[in-house]
Formats: C-alpha cells, structure tokens, sequence
C-alpha cells in the first residue's frame, strides 16, 4: 500500500472548524463565571501617584478591584525565560499590575471583574489613576545616548544586555578590497493571530486545583513559569489550551495577564474570563523585530565576501518577553553568516530597554531579521562591485559536500544543497529573461525590479544540550505517548501544542504509516499539562523535526512490543515475525498471523503475555535531537514601481524551499503561503508606530495595515527535499521559511526597480509615501 | 446609559428566537452570548477584520457593527445554518478541500463573505475573488489557498444549478 506520508491528505481537524463546532477559549461558558477588563497606562512612562476604585466598586455588577499595590507581595514578577550566559543580564521586576510606575502605553495599572463583560469595562472607565508623567523614549539608539530618560534607576544607559558573538578586527576590514557599509533596520510588527490573548481561570476550592485555559502555544512553559509567578505548585496547575486561532509567536509569552486572572479566581473562587480587545493586543502583546543593524561587510572585488561586523540594536521593550533575550542574540546574532563560507562574522547586541511593549519571538524570531541583513547587503555589495547578485550567491554559497557545515559563529548546519534551490529559483522565474524585459522596460519609464533572497533558517528547536549552554530555561526534547485501546484504536498523546498548523493529520500519517491501522482509528490530545505528561510547545518550527519525530519514535516501541507478543502467540521467535499492513505474521508461513487489533486485544487482556512481559500496549518516547535542523531556499520577487505615485505592485514571487522530508505537501505549502504573506506584509505595509516618546499610534487594524486577499498574486512555489540527518523522517522546520525568505526578497526587488533613480536606501516598510520621497530625492536619500 | 432592556426578535438559521437585551448589546454579542451560536468569531473592534460575517437579510454583514437591535426581524444565517458535517455546504467542501483554513478562527467569516459574493459573481475571475475577500482579514493562509477554495465553490455550485436545470 502507498504510504501516507508525502501525501496530499485532507486536514482531520477541519471538519469540525468549518461548521463552527470548534471550541475557541471565548466560546467557553461555565456557571458563575466572571468577566474581567484591565486598566491600562495610557502614558508610555509615568508614576502611578494614587488609584481611586471606589466608583468602580459600587458599579452594580462589579465584584471585585485589584490594583498593584493590592497585589503586592500575593503575585511575583514575570520572569524572563531566556538568559544567555554572558550577556551581563539586567533583568528588571515586571509585577503582574505596576505597583509605583507604569513603563509604557498598555502596562496594566488594574483590574475590575464584574459579572459581565459590559459591565466589567464599564466598570474599568470609572478607575481614576492620578499619574505624574515621566521622561519616555522609544527609540532603542536613541536610549542608549547620554542624556536619554532613564527607564529604570538600576539599569545606567537603558542597556538590559550586552552580548558580543564572534569576532571581527578593525584589520579584518581595513585589509580587504571591498569594504561597505549600511544600515539594515527591521521595523517592530505585531504578531497578529486573529484570536486575540485570551485566559480563563477556574479554582476548585474544594480541591485546590487551579485549571487554566490560556491561548499559548506552550501551555507547559506556561503551567512551570506560572508556577512561579503565582507560588502555586505546578501539580495542582493543570493548563489546557482550547481551539486557538493562531499564534505566530504572540502566544509564547508567559504575561501578567493569565497570572491575574488565575490569581482572581483564587481570590473570588469563581472562575474568571478575560480576552483582549484588538486594541488591547497592539498595546500589550509582544511584538516583533525592532532590530537597528549597522553591518560592516568585506569582500573581494571578484565577489568573494570575506568578513561580516555587525552592530544590532534591539528594542526588547520595557519588561523582558519570555524568549525575549534569545531572539537578537543567538537567533540573529549566530546565524550572521547565513548561507554563506564567510571567515569571519561578529555581532555585537545592544539589549535596550524602552518606553514601549515587550519585544518577543514572531514568526522567524531572528532568522528574518539576520536574513533580511544580509541577504540586502549581499545585493547592495553586488551593485558595488557590477555583478549579478545571483553569482554572488553562488561564489559565497557553503557548498552541498560541505555538510555538516560550520559557520562562521560555530552553528553547525545539519545538510543543504544551497544551489540547487537558487537554480531552480532562477529556471522557475526564468531570471535571464527578466533581467532583460527589466531593461526593456526602463526604456519605455516603467521600472520593474527582481529580488532575490536566499536564506538558512535555525529551526527545529533542538538539542537540549544546546538549550542548556545558551540559557534557555527548559528543554526542547519532545515526548509522545502511544496507547493502543483494546479494540486496536489508538491515541497518541504529544507536547506540541497546534493552532492551525495541522499536527493532527501529518502526525496520524506518521502513525499509520507505522501501524497500518486505519487513518480514522488514529486521535490525537494536544494542549493538555494533564493529559500530556511534559513537553515544550510550538515555535521555532520544531513541531514535527522535533514532536513529529518523537511520535514516529513511540510508535516503533508499540510495534516492537506488539511483535513480541506475536511471536509468543505465534509461536516463533521474535525475529522471525514480520510486520507489514497491520498484520503480523511469521516469516516464510503467511498462514501463521495476528492482526494488530488481535495483538492489542492479547496485550490489554494480558491472559497470555511473554515470560516478564507487563500487560498492556502503551509506549512513550522522550526525543531530544543531535542537531537543530537547517530549512533553507531562494526566492525571487518581481515588482513593478510606479515612480509617479510610488505604489508598488508584485508581479510575480517565486519560492523554492527546502524543509527536508515534506509529509503533507498541501500543508507544507499552506505554511510557506502563510510565512511570504507575513514577511512581504513586513517589507511593504505592516508596523508598529510610536512616537518619540513611545505614544502608540497604531492602536487597530484601521491604523495597522494587514495584508489582504487582493495584495498578492499567485505564488509559484515548489519545494526540493534534502533530507535532514538529525531525525528518523529526515524532515526540517517549514513554518517560518516563508517569512525568512520573503522581508529581503521582496524589499530587494523594489531597491532593484528603483536603483537607475539612484536610490539606495528606504526604511520599511516600503510604503508609497516614502519611496516616493526617496524618488523625489533620487540619490540624495541615501 | 440607556439600562432599559429590549425585545430583539430574529430568525437564527431558520429558527425564531427572542431575548432581552441591552440596547447597546453588539449583534455578534447577541448570537454568540445570548443564543450559544459561537461559530461566528470576533477578531478586532473597528469592523476590519471581518470573521464575525453573518448573512443578515441574505446579504453578509459584520455582526459587529450592527446593535442587535437593528436586526430586530430579520433573518440571520451563521455558519451553524449552512450545513452540517454530514452535508456540507459547496463552500465548506471547498474551504476543506483546497486547505483554506489553518487555525479556523476567520474562516466562518470567510466562507459566509463568500456565500454573499458568489451569489452577486456567481463565476468570478481570481482577481474579482481576492478584491472580494477585501473584508477578510486571515492571518495564517496568505489568502492563496481561500482564493482557490472560493473559486472551487463557484465551480460546484454552478454545476449544481447546471444539474437541477436539467431536472
């Protein structure tokens, strides 16, 4: 029979989600539940000088207030869960509810639960906060400038870390043919899950168990860090995620939120409901990016690059995410050298403390931001010295009898064929041919532009070992159970966590494939710190390098036992039991079988078991990889700019990836389509706008711009599968691909349309206004 | 404000109900809160985003610009009233069909702003398709995939009505 994995199969979980049986956090009801609305700082700095409740109290409806200082001393701080040894770490106390001082637009001062959500924000109005503002910045170069408001008293300079990877001498530089410099900054986006944050608390007082429904992509970091927060012990804390509508990184964040509204349900003994508003999500949601990079690059005139120094300011916001630290530091910072035999490449990370929300993992999570880096400069260095940025890709590409490669900052990239997708890149645009309708063109006034970007992503989070040394807290191994019901049906019990990414089909193909049971005779339980006995969750596009795997590992250990049993049924030795199909049969006597449903039956009655042998078939796997795995690809965009209007349209966009083994093509590519329509929706139309002073002005989708339906043509996009030796699959991360490729590819095409005006230069996102200003300006822009 | 609670009485998915609300109740507030229809989906608060999209009057709405007031006698339809697992509606065939939906959470709203279009552009152009999709705002499928599927329902829905005309 054909195998299931590499097939087109449709997603189990969709039945339910298009007939609107799914159960989203917010479709939850349970009797006496309670509403509750946070009372955020509108000011991006200010000291909270006295709180009046007592209007909010005597609200009909209201049940309880909480501000700080109530809080002061019952809930902990929101600890970082990222600390990079080495980076001289300032980590400061974000409370649950500021207690003195509020540090940017969103920092929640209180808390009102009422008996309905009306109510409840109703009630929220009627909180009078007496502030004493403060001097704010939201600049992250800005803050760390003498003379800058200083954020918190202990932290001199705003500088929350200081964290220096590799190493780059002056000579390096001096020395070589070709030096160049530029600025590659990527603006702070918001995640944007179409579910906002969402939490629901339920203390039993009885039992003195606490069950947290929280939208998270982790529920397991989330029930140990909460733990923490809330000194609740974690085997009482039982945290379950329901039908989440995406989280693209906005869901790793362990927030003040979720403690809150846990510590009110404890306080009340009634359970407690909040969800965020859009516009609460755009003030106090992690956001993405907000990366300042002044990169230095050295070359040969024949294209050779020679050595990379970068200087990376990131924003980290006024309180540290969860992952914040990891993102600019090891993400970005080790991955300088992306696809590329570069010697030398040393990133020096400012840390910077403003007046503006956190700053955490978003889709990519520093992949997208190093790749946009180079992956620009490689351009800018090949209009510098005349060459086809595709030959310099080609010259300084780590060639496929390279792997394992190193890199320059000592990751070690498990297998890549790094030309084989630029070619089929170039053959599927059919670049030679564009380049020359792009010269056509400029004769008649229209320019069209062609960028490329060929990335390497760290993916597929990993080795714990690795966790370990770069200060991550946790693991990242990932545990499956297997447990066949007597009947031979089974459920497979896993620690990642989906939202969207449809675990449940690729996994069962994975399992059938091993069992030969049918497909329906296969569920899944996911987002469950009861169900599941531990595991790490969903990011870093580790679910099935990682969870998949681990899965496929268990279920091995389930035929194995299963082939023991046989053999004593069957009376034959172990190694002369055959299983194929689902039935397991003896060697050279196809006569002599046992169905897996008879073995699973055999096995749970447990009357006839090997001499030893335990009853029941359940097995359960904890996988930790050797390696993290290294997804990797070209795309090329094609623009037009109208230089009248500056509007920018995209022709065409190409994308060849390679993510090892693919197990459901039309997943896979969903993912890629996902990924390009959040990294092109970086490079044109999306950002996060403060002012000066960390005001937020971009508070809803009417000031934020989303990408929509008609902002995209077609993408072509094929996949090439160089398989990974670190898993049993040979299967790498697909999910952020898309968005690493796309930011550079698409920003390079509209620098290549516009680079005969003498543009050198725009900041994203690349909106009309401003490229029509850098035409208006030509070469003075840059 | 207005405490003062209202009759609001409308057809949901064929079946007469009526409650008593605040004038000010928000209609998806009314369907999701009051009548247990929790298929629709709020994701902003300033009618952007478009999966709370209902067909009001036949016609696709965001539920969450009308009070329930206003819709005091007329019919709604949510993605509970199209079909059901065992006889899916040609949009929901083809939303799962073409993978037009990752997480779930717009695509309710997707499929009923659809259901509206392609009974105004019964056979639309992929380009007439994403212009719309312009009040759908879905954040996991880069929309490619929702284009397909839409153009895939048009397909069995026109062959449908082609079958039956022959009947």
């Amino acid at each position: 029979m054909e195998k299931m994995v590499g097939q087109r199969i449709k997603r189990k979980e969709d039945p339910k989600l298009i007939t609107g049986n799914g159960m989203y956090l917010d479709d939850m009801k349970i009797p006496g539940l309670l509403h509750a609305s946070i009372v955020r700082s509108p000011h991006p700095h200010a000291n909270i000088v006295s709180i009046d409740k007592e209007k909010a109290l005597k609200h009909p409806g209201v049940v309880a207030v909480y501000t700080g200082k109530d809080l002061e001393g019952k809930i902990n701080p929101v600890p970082t869960s990222w600390k990079v040894p080495g980076m001289d770490l300032i980590e400061t106390k974000q409370y649950p509810l500021a207690i003195n001082t509020a540090r940017y637009v969103g920092d929640g001062v209180a808390m009102v639960v009422a008996d309905s959500k009306y109510t409840a924000r109703d009630a929220a109005e009627l909180i009078e906060v007496d502030y004493e503002v403060l001097p704010s910045i939201a600049n992250q170069k800005e803050a760390r400038k003498d003379g800058a408001p200083q954020i918190y008293d202990e932290v001199p300079g705003n500088v929350a870390f200081k964290y220096v990877a590799g190493e780059v001498t002056d000579e390096d530089l001096e020395n070589a043919e070709v030096v160049m410099k530029g600025s590659y900054n990527t603006q702070r986006v918001a995640p944007s899950p179409m579910e906002t944050r969402n939490s629901l608390a339920q203390y039993n007082p009885g039992s003195g168990d606490l069950k947290l429904y929280v939208g998270s992509q982790n529920p397991h970091i989330h029930r140990m860090v909460l733990s923490e927060v809330l000194n609740f012990p974690e085997h009482k804390l039982h945290v379950k995620v329901a039908d989440m509508g995406g989280g693209f990184g906005g869901k790793i964040g362990v927030y003040p939120d979720e403690a809150l509204v846990s510590y009110a349900s404890m306080d009340l003994k009634r359970p407690v409901k909040w969800v965020e508003t859009r516009n609460e999500h755009f003030q106090s949601a992690n956001a993405g990016r907000d990366m300042m990079v002044d990169l230095e690059l050295a070359g040969t005139k024949d294209g050779k690059i020679t050595a990379l120094r970068a200087v990376n300011h990131a924003n980290i916001g006024a309180y540290l995410a969860t992952f914040g630290p990891g993102n600019p530091t090891i993400d970005f910072g080790l991955m300088l050298s992306g696809a590329y035999k570069i010697e030398k490449a040393q990133c020096t990370t400012y840390g910077m403390y403003t007046n503006t929300m956190s700053v955490d993992s978003y889709r990519g999570a520093g992949k997208p931001e190093v790749t946009f880096m180079l992956e620009r400069a490689v351009d800018d260095f090949a209009r510098k010295i005349n060459m086809d940025p595709i030959e310099v890709r080609r010259i300084n590409f780590a060639s496929k009898e390279e792997f394992p490669f190193t890199n320059a900052q000592g990751l070690i990239y498990d297998s890549g064929d790094y030309v084989k997708a630029l070619d089929r890149a170039v053959e599927k645009s059919d670049y030679h041919a564009l380049r020359q309708k792009q010269e056509e063109l400029r004769e008649e006034g229209r320019y069209i532009g062609i960028g490329i970007s060929s990335y390497v992503e760290l993916s597929g989070f990993g080795p714990s070992a690795v966790a370990g040394a770069i200060g991550f807290q946790g693991g990242i191994w990932e545990n499956s159970t297997v447990r066949v019901h007597p009947g031979g049906t089974v459920t497979v019990y896993t620690g990642t966590s989906p939202h969207g990414q449809g675990h449940d089909t690729t996994f069962s193909q994975i399992v059938k494939d091993k069992l030969g049971i049918p497909y329906e005779d296969i569920n899944f339980v996911f987002n469950d710190t009861r169900a599941v006995s531990m595991g790490w969750g969903t990011y870093g596009s580790r679910s099935l390098a990682v969870g998949g795997n681990a899965v496929g590992l268990a279920t091995d250990k389930v035929v194995e036992k299963g082939r023991r049993i046989a053999a004593h049924l069957l009376e034959a030795e172990v190694e002369d039991i055959e299983f194929e199909e689902g039935v397991y049969s003896v060697r050279d006597d196809n006569s002599r079988r046992k169905t897996f449903q008879e073995i699973a039956k055999a096995a749970n009655f447990a009357w006839s078991l090997p001499e030893g042998m335990e009853p029941g078939l359940e097995e359960q796997t904890f996988f930790d990889p050797s390696n993290f795995t290294y997804p990797f690809g070209t795309h090329i965009a094609v623009v037009e700019v109208d230089i009248e209007t500056g509007e920018i349209e995209i022709l065409r966009y190409i994308a060849v990836d390679d993510s090892g083994k693919i197990v459901n093509p039309t997943v896979a590519e969903g993912q890629i389509l996902g990924g390009i329509a959040q990294g092109v929706g970086q490079a044109l139309w999306e950002g996060v706008q403060y002012d000066e002073k960390g005001q937020l002005q971009s508070g809803s989708f009417m000031d934020y711009a989303m990408p929509k339906a008609n902002f995209f043509p077609k993408i072509e996009m094929e996949f090439t599968e160089t398989l990974s030796p670190v898993n049993q699959l040979g299967s790498k991360g697909v999910a952020e691909s898309g968005t690493t490729g796309s930011i550079a590819a698409a920003a390079n095409a509209v620098m290549d349309a516009l680079a005969p005006l003498g543009v050198k230069h725009i900041e994203l996102p690349l909106k009309p206004e401003k490229v029509w200003r850098a035409i208006q300006k030509g070469g003075a822009e840059s | 404000m207005n405490n003062e609670l209202v009759n609001v009485s409308i057809t949901l998915n064929g079946e007469k109900v009526s409650a008593e609300v605040e004038p000010r109740m928000l209609l998806i507030h009314f369907i999701r809160d009051i009548m247990n229809a929790t298929g629709s989906h709020i994701g902003c608060d300033t009618s952007q985003c478009g999966n709370c999209t209902i067909l009001v009057d036949g016609r696709s709405t965001k539920s969450c610009t009308v009070l329930a007031v206003h819709a005091d006698e007329t019919e709604v339809i949510t993605v509970e009233g199209i079909g059901t697992t065992e006889n899916l509606h040609p949009i929901q065939k083809a939303f799962w069909e073409e993978h037009g939906l990752q997480c779930g959470y717009c695509t309710p709203g997707a499929m009923m702003a659809s259901i509206d279009f392609l009974s105004q552009n019964p056979d639309p152009t992929d380009d007439e398709i994403r212009e719309g999709l312009d009040g759908i705002i879905c954040r996991c499928t880069g929309y490619e995939f929702i284009v397909n599927a839409v153009r895939s329902a048009a397909k069995m829905m026109n062959d449908d009505s082609a079958v039956k005309g022959e009947v």
